[in-house]
């Protein structure tokens, strides 16, 4: 870092002190994420570094790899070949992954439809109680999930909603929309709608003009809502605490349960993979914005 | 030129079809108007049916005694005769008691299945929040009342359940003598009541519908109900602390660099919750990497030194095993997890609020004389106030109805309100009190909400 001529040693260790501060609460958010990574891939039992796993010694000088292995993850997928018998080797995981895919797949697809047709509706601003309407729709984001959870497990109860699949679709759907509505709305916000005014002067048929126009260029927005709207439901315990029966063990459930019961580094691969997945989630909608900063930019706005 | 609309000096302005313009533009705005109303329709009535029924039926749950009034209608007709509620009831009552048993017991529904035997049962559930003993007490009585004759299924009155009531009942069980059961039916006796709301915050009624204080050791939820604001007033506070200053260095740094440093802020957003609490719970526990590095790099200093004016001072500066900080599981593990799981809500709308000022303004300040400090604090400071307000508002929100994270790493001091809510709803199965507890965790949140739409504008809310 290059300073002024001017500064006095006063700015320069109060610049120094800041960007350490930064720093540390940079690392603050990220250190514990990273931490996991390591420990998943140990042969250990123990949810906590040991002797065993130093890679490095300075007595010996050399690299020593004995107590790191991928035995967590094999127990993860289920198999249970070299099990030391130390935890309960079960296929659980997977079913848990498979459940979850499952549910948040359909949630998301119906999370997205019905947000962007409210987004759409809300975008006209001439509606009457557009506000109200759109806080109603937002709720779901807002209320406890703890209140949303009690409050549909009683409902659901009285409908036989209640351990079954649908039941679970339903209540991530509705978790789902407020995602999608405040990304549809903030991509519509930037949408030129002369450009379906034009459309419908040259002839389009509405719908046609829709698909044609307006979708691919709310597409960042929605597909953005669709991924906050997966993730929430891959993500999402309490509900499924409240709502799930015996068969609908899902991924979240079963590190709900492995973090109270039986804790095994299991949980770690589990929780490795997600944040490998994490990852590319994110990469994923950094492009998307991009490339909605792309389109935006060729608009006429 | 007869396609065009014609300006006729007279009449008003008139589109091509001969319609008024006014009334072809009105006609339009109300056909998108219908077309909006469409559009919501069917996402509106799925929120409305599926999320806000559940919820107003939850609330409807925190005020509702029906049940019990539909199971023990004499006996709290005879409750309202009762004239000196400091000594035992009348015989009557004694008899009303044992009428609506024998009742209530009989009571089919539509289809012609027994429901009463269940009524009876929820009544003696409902009647022990109010005096522990109720139940047993009920179910003991509805037993002994109701004798059915094994071979005829005829129902068969054993003698000791007979007149007179109030001897025979209270030598078959001395609880039936017990002045303080017959008074806690008097919180009940109204099919509306406000009393999971009261048992909520430590309050209850008397047998004369006085509202009183509960008794010293059943005195839990206002501590609770504190805890939950100080837990979420503290996480408010680190969030704001820690997110301001890096939001200040992302809204100034280049965007380049900026850009990546945001994926620390994202990562952590992106990633599971319960990935984030496992990660914690390794960093913080006794044996956890925070204990462990500063075991093994803080200093071990112990013994004897001559110090002056203290003269020989035995000093211990050793942090040992013993030495190791509890941080988890307990009101520290509760504080340090939600900060970090909160902190990037607090982060993005400052940092969105602050890369809208420009850069020119303190730039300005200081050239008017103002020193750097003074120039942040009167210029730059008032203009990132929507941002700061926007993030302390939406982390007590989320921070308020915390289930999850207190639930894992709370341990027994850093639990809240919603864990409450979910004991009620799970454990003790008082549903009215669960419900009463989440109605009011549930209008704090909506004020707060309202707040926030007034002030910021949901639609401003920005993700990631």
């Amino acid at each position: 870092m290059r300073f002024p001529s001017y500064t006095t040693p006063r700015e320069k260790l109060w610049h120094y002190s800041y960007r350490t501060f930064c720093g540390l609460v940079l690392f603050f958010l990220v250190a514990p994420l990273i931490v996991v990574i390591p420990l998943s891939f140990t042969n250990s039992v123990f949810l906590q570094f040991v002797p065993e796993m130093k890679i490095f010694s300075f007595e010996t000088w050399s690299f020593n790899f004995d107590g790191y292995g991928t035995r967590w993850y094999k127990e993860m997928l289920g198999i249970c070949d070299d099990n030391t018998g130390t935890t309960v080797c079960t296929d659980r995981w997977m079913i848990g992954i498979k459940n979850s895919a499952i549910i948040a797949v359909f949630a998301t697809f119906f999370a997205s439809v019905l947000g962007t047709l409210a987004a759409l509706g809300l975008s006209n601003k001439h509606m009457p109680f557009n506000r109200l309407i759109m806080a109603l729709m937002i709720s779901p984001m807002i209320v406890p999930l703890i209140i949303t959870a009690a409050g549909m497990f009683f409902f659901f109860a009285k409908v036989n909603l209640v351990a079954t699949l649908p039941g679970l679709i339903i209540a991530h759907t509705i978790l789902g929309i407020p995602f999608v509505v405040i990304t549809v709305t903030a991509s519509l916000a930037g949408f030129d709608n002369n450009l379906m005014r034009a459309a419908a002067n040259l002839g389009g048929k509405p719908i046609r003009n829709f698909f044609k126009i307006q979708a691919p260029l709310i597409a960042p927005g929605v597909i953005s809502g669709a991924l906050f709207a997966f993730i929430i439901s891959f993500d999402e315990v309490v509900i499924v605490l409240f709502l799930g029966g015996p068969e609908q063990y899902t991924l979240p459930r079963q590190m709900w349960s492995g973090i109270r019961n039986e804790i095994s580094p299991t949980i770690l691969a589990a929780a490795t993979i997600l944040v490998i997945f994490s990852i590319l989630l994110l990469t994923t909608l950094e492009m998307l914005r991009r490339r909605s900063e792309r389109i935006r930019g060729v608009s006429p706005n | 030129m007869s396609n065009t609309s014609t300006i006729n000096s007279q009449g008003p302005l008139l589109t091509n079809d001969g319609v008024p313009l006014k009334e072809s533009l009105r006609k339009s705005l109300r056909r998108t108007k219908i077309r909006s109303f469409l559009l919501i329709l069917v996402p509106l009535l799925f929120v409305l049916l599926l999320f806000v029924t559940p919820i107003a039926q939850l609330l409807s749950r925190s005020v509702d005694d029906i049940k019990i009034n539909e199971a023990f209608p004499l006996t709290f007709a005879q409750y309202e005769v009762w004239e000196d509620k400091s000594i035992l009831p009348s015989e009557e009552m004694f008899a009303a008691v044992i009428n609506d048993i024998r009742i209530t017991h009989k009571i089919e529904n539509s289809e012609g299945r027994n429901i009463g035997k269940n009524l009876l049962g929820r009544s003696g559930t409902r009647m022990t929040y109010e005096y522990s003993g109720w139940r047993s007490l009920l179910l003991k009585t509805v037993k002994e009342a109701i004798k059915v004759d094994k071979k005829s299924k005829e129902e068969i009155k054993p003698y000791k359940w007979d007149a007179p009531y109030k001897e025979r009942m209270i030598k078959r069980d001395k609880r039936w003598g017990k002045v303080e059961f017959w008074q806690s039916l008097g919180a009940m006796k109204d099919p509306y009541t406000m009393g999971y709301y009261l048992n909520a915050v430590d309050l209850r009624y008397d047998a004369n519908k006085n509202i009183i204080q509960k008794v010293e050791y059943l005195r839990v939820y206002k501590t609770i109900w504190m805890r939950t604001l100080q837990v979420s007033l503290m996480v408010t506070i680190f969030c704001l602390i820690l997110a301001y200053p890096v939001s200040y260095l992302l809204a100034t740094l280049p965007m380049r660099i900026s850009n990546i440093l945001m994926i620390c802020v994202l990562m952590p957003f992106w990633t599971s919750l319960l990935v984030r609490i496992v990660a914690w719970m390794i960093m913080l526990q006794q044996h956890g990497v925070i204990n462990d590095t500063l075991v093994t790099i803080l200093p071990c200093f112990e013994g004897m030194v001559n110090l002056p004016f203290f003269g020989a001072t035995n000093i211990d500066l050793c942090f040992g095993d013993e030495d190791r900080i509890p941080m988890m599981y307990n009101f520290t593990g509760t504080i340090i997890v939600m900060t970090q799981i909160l902190l990037p809500f607090m982060i993005l709308p400052i940092y969105s609020v602050m890369r809208g000022i420009p850069p020119s303004y303190m730039k300005a300040a200081q050239n008017l004389g103002a020193t750097p400090t003074w120039a942040f604090i009167r210029v730059y400071m008032p203009q990132s106030v929507p941002g700061i307000g926007a993030g302390c508002i939406l982390v007590f929100i989320v921070a308020i109805g915390y289930y999850i994270t207190p639930e894992l790493v709370g341990g027994k001091d850093g639990l809240m309100i919603g864990n409450f809510v979910a004991r009620e709803m799970q454990q003790t199965l008082n549903w009215g009190l669960a419900a009463a507890m989440g109605t009011m965790l549930l209008f704090a949140v909506l004020a707060l909400y309202w707040v926030y739409d007034k002030f910021i504008g949901i639609d401003n809310l920005k993700m990631g």
